[in-house]
């Protein structure tokens, strides 16, 4: 057991540190939001670009598609080294973590060569059309049409719920082609135009107040042949690939964590003593220490395996789960301490990372696979519990139940 | 990078689960609860012939000379299969406060001892029903002679020696103490999970030996302890392993309404809690095990990180095994309940949750939670 880097790794985190260094802003603690008022978009695209040059903005592509053909480690550096730093967050994700490997995967060399350039630059940002009113932890009960018309096809239907589609330049979309095969069976995936006429992308107000993500109409809209991604009929192989990246992706829950607690605990009074001495924030505090921390050292066991090579083990699905329930946690923690004043809107940086976190949490227990639904993927696939009965199984799409939604 | 095992220590856990599975260590652990005596002296024998009791013991002293790590992978197989014998008290704690404080001279004397077995150490701290500190020790020290009574000390009846901490001019100190000697009264005390043996002991002018500075004890003590926090968190990864894994066999073997229960969600929630709970208690007992193999700085806040997570995720699979049995998992007959038991042993025996998560938060305002 070590923690040192081999010297090629230390030799890679110091070209990444360098660069971060003289080209971003190191984490202070408590972070202003920097980036109020001011244009996000625009920053976050020029923050991309900038790392895209200098090939860190998709590091483990190979150069053709801007990377520089990083390792796995190499990545994971990259990021930790990334993290320390107050850098523009939540705009490329999906597209980068999501519809990059898709098409890296099913995409003909010269869409490759088109679109994974200027995604990986932060010139095209990509959405991802999967849930819809009807299907979400089920999302193969998705019912959005797709109907064949010579070498196009005509898409019809709505899918919700979808990040960023209003400034999204190209999404990924999986729909039901034939309603009378077995459901995991009749569906196709393809990449679009989101400027393609007949979608139209309407807001939806977030309990947050703000509106990241969007309701996605489609009336007539055509898709050429050439943009599908697998056979048709493979569209929910295809989408499992992306869920699997959406796991890694969505991961550690960002905002308010242990060390803001701590830090608010130790100069909030309450009643003339720092709240650190009550007996039970103290439980707390140490509650989501050991949490943060067993996030944090299963992730260096995930780092180990692949340092050496291997695979690694299953350890890292519970990181969804943990992170976001404790940034709930931690949000309802710094408004409590508040008393009466914890509802106020305010100014101060540091209260409203405890009043963002606890307004952001309950949509990432949900986004990229619920609560429940992971711990029916633990359950199953690392403890190797049968599979929950479904009462879909083997029935035609068209005759399955499916409520008033 | 490198927060894991190497293969020769991964090598010698696989071994030891080997050997302790063909043993069939949590039957005899079992034969322990139910028979008179409070250990398997049988295994323990073995133990000590595989040369366990000497792994971290320098050569010069006749042990393997073998780090903290491999004691690591070992006492995570003996927290799997609940093994009744002394280990926990005669080298987690006793041997290693002997390497770490005892004079050049005890170390020829003892350590070698320690290898064969033919010297068994266990450490006495607490006298009352309530838990110890440096200002509530009454057990007192003068001229050398020790007198007061300790109550829940663990493996007497195979214990030569124990280490006693008591109240002296200078403060505390830690001293050692041969339980053979007249002065000393060894009372077995029944206790919850009696596949493990406590006893108090009452001692009356009896001679005993300084172990590291005087007055200095209390500081020692708490060292001694972090240490073995790190090795009893191996122990408690080890429990929840066995507890979950015995109940997801049950699970999927265990029928009702037609189906597998665990097939239920309530159930299958309840293991992924489970598993979750063993995942970030694992990591972190990972990360405490590196930190006292490297003797780090970080040692006392990763070792109460890895004791508070442990304990936590021990005391979770051991009771919702219980749960998934259903009325058998509430039966004396299944092990579950053996597994309940230890777990509550090892969460309270260097002192509870509730203290060791005190020392966290303490340990993080010096330290200023970076
Ligand atoms: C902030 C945010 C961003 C998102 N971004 C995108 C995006 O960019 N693209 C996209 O396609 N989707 C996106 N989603 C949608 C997200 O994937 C779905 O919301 C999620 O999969 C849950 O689906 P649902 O909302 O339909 O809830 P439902 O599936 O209806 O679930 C409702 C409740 O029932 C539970 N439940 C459902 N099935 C089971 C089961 N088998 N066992 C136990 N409990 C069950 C769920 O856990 C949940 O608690 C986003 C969601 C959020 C909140
Ligand atoms: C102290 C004690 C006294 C008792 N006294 C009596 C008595 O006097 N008379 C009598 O007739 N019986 C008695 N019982 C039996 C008791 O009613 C059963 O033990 C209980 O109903 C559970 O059944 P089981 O033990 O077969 O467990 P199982 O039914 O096998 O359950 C095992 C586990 O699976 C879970 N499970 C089962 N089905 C589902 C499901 N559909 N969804 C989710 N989880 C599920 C259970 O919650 C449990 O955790 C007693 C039991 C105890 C412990």
């Amino acid at each position: 057991m070590d923690f040192k880097d081999t010297p090629e790794q230390a030799k890679f985190r110091k070209t990444c540190r360098e660069w971060l260094e003289k080209n971003a802003k190191l984490k202070t603690g408590v972070e202003k939001n920097e980036f109020a008022n001011i244009d996000f978009l625009q920053v976050a695209k020029d923050w991309q670009k900038k790392k895209y040059n200098a090939g860190w903005a998709m590091l483990h592509w190979p150069k053709e598609f801007g990377g520089i053909g990083a390792s796995a480690i190499e990545r994971i550096i990259w990021a930790e080294e990334e993290s320390k730093f107050n850098v523009p967050k939540g705009i490329f994700e999906i597209g980068l973590g999501m519809a990059g490997p898709v098409m890296m995967e099913y995409a003909t060399d010269e869409q490759k060569a088109r679109y994974l350039p200027a995604m990986a630059e932060g010139k095209e940002i990509w959405c991802q059309l999967f849930s819809e009113p009807s299907a979400g932890s089920d999302v193969a009960g998705l019912r959005s049409k797709a109907i064949k018309d010579g070498d196009n096809w005509i898409i019809n239907g709505q899918k919700v719920w979808t990040s960023g589609a209003h400034f999204s330049d190209y999404g990924i979309l999986v729909v039901r082609h034939d309603p009378n095969l077995e459901k995991h069976k009749g569906m196709t995936f393809f990449f679009l135009d989101m400027k393609s006429p007949g979608i139209e992308v309407k807001p939806i107000k977030q309990i947050t107040g703000g509106s990241s993500f969007n309701e996605v109409y489609f009336t007539d809209v055509v898709i050429p042949d050439s943009q599908r991604l697998g056979e048709v009929g493979d569209g929910w192989k295809v989408a499992i690939t992306t869920l699997m990246n959406e796991r890694l992706a969505v991961g550690d829950a960002n905002g308010a964590d242990v060390e803001d607690a701590f830090r608010w605990a130790k100069k909030q009074d309450d009643s003339g003593e720092p709240l650190i001495n009550n007996k039970s924030v103290r439980s707390s505090i140490a509650d989501w220490y050991c949490e943060a921390n067993g996030l944090k050292n299963t992730k260096l066991r995930t780092m180990s395996a692949l340092s050496r090579g291997e695979t690694p083990g299953p350890e890292a699905s519970i990181t969804k789960i943990v992170s976001a329930n404790k940034l709930q946690n931690i949000g309802a923690f710094g408004m409590d301490s508040l008393d009466m004043a914890g509802m106020l809107k305010t100014d101060d940086p540091e209260i409203q990372s405890f009043q963002n976190a606890w307004l952001g949490a309950p949509g990432l227990r949900i986004a990229g696979g619920t609560d429940e639904i992971l711990k029916n993927i633990i359950a199953e696939r690392v403890l190797g519990l049968p599979q929950d009965a479904r009462a879909d199984k083997g029935m035609p799409y068209k005759d399955i139940p499916s409520g008033n939604s | 990078m490198n927060l894991d095992f190497s293969d020769d220590q991964k090598f010698l856990q696989s071994e030891a689960k080997k050997f302790l599975e063909k043993e069939e260590s949590v039957k005899r652990s079992r034969g322990v609860l139910e028979g008179s005596e409070s250990f398997d002296n049988d295994l323990w024998q073995k133990i000590i012939e595989l040369g366990w009791t000497g792994i971290r013991i320098p050569e010069e002293y006749e042990g393997l000379g073998l780090g903290h790590l491999e004691l690591c992978v070992i006492a995570e197989e003996l927290g799997r299969h609940l093994t009744p014998v002394p280990f926990s008290s005669s080298v987690y704690l006793f041997t290693e406060a002997v390497i770490k404080y005892g004079s050049e001279e005890l170390k020829k004397e003892i350590l070698p001892k320690l290898v064969t077995g033919e010297v068994v150490g266990t450490i006495a701290v607490t006298e009352d029903f309530l838990a110890p500190t440096n200002n509530n020790i009454k057990t007192e020290v003068s001229n050398e002679l020790i007198s007061g009574t300790k109550i829940a000390v663990p493996d007497c009846e195979a214990a030569t020696h124990s280490i006693i901490v008591c109240k002296s001019s200078k403060g505390i100190d830690l001293r050692l103490v041969d339980l053979s000697c007249k002065e000393v009264s060894i009372n077995q005390v029944e206790n919850i999970d009696g596949s493990r043996g406590y006893y108090s002991i009452e001692m009356k002018q009896a001679p005993s030996l300084l172990i590291g500075d005087e007055g200095n004890g209390w500081i020692l003590y708490e060292s001694i302890i972090n240490q073995a926090a790190v090795l009893f968190s191996f122990e408690q990864i080890g429990g929840s392993q066995a507890a979950l894994d015995m109940a997801v066999n049950y699970a999927n073997e265990r029928y009702a309404f037609g189906k597998p229960i665990g097939s239920y969600q309530g159930i299958k929630h309840k293991l992924a809690d489970m598993y979750v709970a063993l995942t970030l208690a694992k990591s972190n007992s990972y990360y405490a095990a590196w930190a006292l193999s490297s003797e780090s700085s970080d040692l006392p806040v990763a070792a109460a990180t890895a004791r508070v997570s442990a304990t936590k995720a021990y005391e979770l699979c051991s009771k919702e095994n219980i749960q998934t049995h259903g009325g058998n998992g509430f039966t004396w007959e299944y092990d579950c309940h053996l597994f309940y038991k230890r777990s509550k042993l090892l969460s309270l025996n260097i002192g509870s949750i509730a203290n060791w998560k005190e020392k966290l938060i303490s340990n993080l305002e010096q330290s200023n939670l970076n």
